[in-house]
């Protein structure tokens, strides 16, 4: 019998692939021939680890080594020290850098401990083989749910379990699933959101690389709940990879009978379909999404009545993100009492957060709801670069509300966040250091928000015309006082009369630059 | 593939609308949509001229001017903004010699700003075509821009 003795994982993401881990996965099978090693160690493929911006990264299992930024040159070294030798080539392994004194690589950095639900099996399986999904226990959720649950069951469950969206809003699962359940006509619809356009957020593209069955399961186990026969998968134009990977796990699931007609002998039939963005961030709120998956320009519709009575077609829908239903499949498996030991009493779980701007280790990690904003920031992104002072944190995209370093000591989860008039939003946290201008930061998101207004309703579209010809001015060194008490009062009016959340939520970024950092906006009157 | 094969490729769902329009500008050797593409999808899906080219126009991804062979793609959004966008976009003018939404006189580069790329653990970033390229200097863009140039 063969014996594999190591495995080579190879993280395949968008990073790695413009690094060129293709061209460095050949060379090391040719190297591995070479040395007739070929049979004892197997060549693997993998997604996101958490670490960005280290070009071609790979682990070397059972040791858990991980080399970074691995050039051609590189593969020979390997192959000849660690592999036969059994050396680890120091030069190339990921150094930890500690960035202040006292720290230690358990403490900060990737290295430190994160929960992983949605995250459990990214960087570990094969993302494009449905087998090694099945045998981290996958598709066994689905398969209790159809041989031994009612759909009022599966509902319950979710309901117990307090989960809520994702996507920002931290509407209750079950309780969306239920209404659409209840709501009158046999074609119902489900829509996975995978329009992650918020600026600064990530994780969807990673659990749709990394894991896409996860999510896959999610979605059947949330269809066949809310007893509808379609579901739909809307994924941005621009994520290639994630439309390629997505595509793959339907047709493998299709052909173990997983998806499609009568899935494992049940009775149940449901089918997946997946439609392309063509870039438009509006097309992320859900009424909107619906309109362009309808193949019309992707305006939000008034509400009510909500999707889950008139959804696409006319018909019931749900819409759930990404990162919603991949915890479903975890939640049935394990029980809605497990989901509770993590996180808050009123937001259970974890939170995929994605780590930016001025820390000394950007990227992504998944840790129960309810750990404060201080130890994402210092524990798990290393503190400041360049060691450097924290000015402010914008937390949950550009959508989101610019915190003080005083305020940091918030616990985030859906609740805690709303007594500091901020949000959770998509999970984005862009720290910024002492030396960024809060104005300039504004600037960058009003300009945004007026590019992808999209015109239907008046406040929004003129609102977010004119606080970008104010701001422009104050940064001009033209304004006066007034502009910010005007900018704030246009907002609060956006805030009230828009008709969807994208003119409703640039209040939060306004209103808490100009109040937390007025002297950023008043050093440039005179 | 011929304007016909790729819009009957759809079944005739106005849902459909977006995806064909994706192919028909993809199989474009300009990376457009031309007058008639939009007049061909009209009839196919029954449709009015005027609800097709609304669509159209209104995401960021279509086009109805003829693109050059690499179209770059700059992300401003505020993330990208944070870590030096700004030194990136005055660079691909200066290295390309063309504002935003024009194209060179050879046809081989047309410069775009682009929504969130969703890569921003590595900004500031741009996409060419395909292709991401992240944690980007004036420096790195120059080189990357005259590896496309010799590859043509």
């Amino acid at each position: 019998m063969k014996i594999t003795r190591n495995h080579i994982l190879f993280v395949i993401d968008t990073d790695s692939i413009l690094s060129g881990v293709y061209s460095i996965m050949d060379e090391f099978k040719k190297e591995l021939e070479t040395m007739g090693l070929s049979d004892e160690i197997k060549i693997l493929e993998t997604g996101n680890l958490g670490i960005t911006g280290k070009g071609v990264t790979l682990v070397v299992y059972p040791e858990g080594i991980y080399y970074v930024n691995i050039q051609k040159d590189d593969v020979k070294k390997i192959v000849e020290e660690h592999l036969l030798k059994g050396r680890p080539v120091k030069d190339l392994v990921l150094k930890r850098e500690v960035p202040f004194k006292g720290a230690t690589l358990e403490r900060i950095g990737p290295g430190r401990k994160q929960v992983r639900i949605v995250l459990e099996n990214s960087g570990i399986i094969d993302p494009e083989n449905i087998e090694e999904y099945i045998g981290r226990g996958g598709y066994k959720a689905l398969e209790t749910v159809l041989t031994s649950m009612k759909s009022e069951d599966v509902i319950e469950e979710i309901k117990k379990s307090k989960l809520r969206g994702r996507g920002g809003a931290g509407f209750p699962t079950g309780l969306k699933w239920e209404s659409a359940r209840k709501s009158f006509g046999e074609e119902k619809y489900l829509i996975c959101n995978a329009d992650e356009g918020e600026p600064g957020t990530f994780k969807d593209r990673l659990i749709l690389e990394g894991d896409p069955h996860k999510l896959l399961e999610g979605m059947i186990i949330a269809g066949y709940a809310m007893s509808a026969q379609k579901g739909y998968i809307y994924i941005r134009g621009e994520y290639a990879l994630s439309i390629e990977r997505f595509n793959k796990a339907i047709k493998d699931a299709k052909k173990y009978g997983l998806l499609g007609n009568n899935i494992l002998d049940s009775g149940f039939s449901f089918d997946i379909e997946m439609k392309k963005g063509a870039g438009a961030y509006i097309c992320g709120e859900e009424t909107a999404l619906i309109e362009s998956l309808e193949g019309k320009r992707g305006q939000p519709r008034l509400k009510p009545p909500y999707p889950t009575v008139v959804g696409l077609f006319g018909k019931p829908t749900v819409v759930n993100n990404v990162e919603t239903l991949a915890n479903i499949a975890p939640i049935i498996k394990n029980g809605s009492n497990w989901f509770k030991s993590f996180g808050t009493a009123t937001c259970p779980g974890t939170k995929v957060y994605t780590i930016l701007g001025h820390v000394t280790f950007p990227g992504l990690l998944e840790v129960p709801m309810g750990t404060t904003l201080k130890e994402i920031i210092f524990g798990y992104g290393g503190g400041i670069k360049d060691r450097k002072k924290i000015k402010a944190a914008l937390v949950g995209g550009a959508a989101g509300v610019f915190l003080p370093e005083n305020l940091l000591g918030v616990e985030m989860d859906f609740d805690d966040l709303k007594e500091y008039k901020a949000v959770l939003g998509s999970g984005a946290i862009l720290v910024m250091d002492e030396d960024t201008d809060i104005s300039d930061m504004l600037q960058s998101i009003i300009e945004f928000f007026n590019h992808e207004s999209c015109g239907k309703c008046a406040p929004c579209r003129i609102g977010c015309k004119e606080l970008l010809t104010i701001i422009k001015n104050i940064r001009k060194g033209k304004g006066e006082k007034e502009d910010l008490t005007k900018m704030i009062s246009l907002s609060e009016i956006m805030f009230s009369t828009s008709l969807c959340p994208l003119g409703q939520s640039l209040i939060l970024p306004v209103k808490s630059a100009i109040e937390n950092f007025r002297s950023d906006f008043e050093q440039k009157m005179i | 593939m011929t304007q016909e094969k790729i819009i009957k490729s759809y079944e005739k769902k106005p849902e459909n609308l977006l995806l064909a329009l994706h192919s028909l500008q993809e199989n474009n050797v300009n990376h457009y949509l031309t007058k008639d593409d939009l007049m061909e999808v009209s009839k196919y899906f029954s449709l009015p001229y005027s609800f097709v080219y609304g669509v159209a126009s209104f995401y960021s991804m279509y086009s109805f001017k003829p693109r050059g062979k690499y179209i770059v793609r700059v992300c401003k959004s505020p993330p990208c903004h944070l870590m030096g966008a700004s030194s990136i976009i005055d660079e691909l003018k200066k290295v390309l010699r063309i504002n935003f939404e024009e194209t060179t006189k050879d046809n081989l580069f047309t410069l775009e700003f682009s929504s969130c790329l969703g890569v921003c653990g590595v900004a500031p970033a741009m996409m060419i075509n395909e292709e991401v390229f992240g944690n980007l200097t004036p420096q790195r863009v120059r080189e990357i821009i005259e590896e496309k140039r010799r590859e043509k």
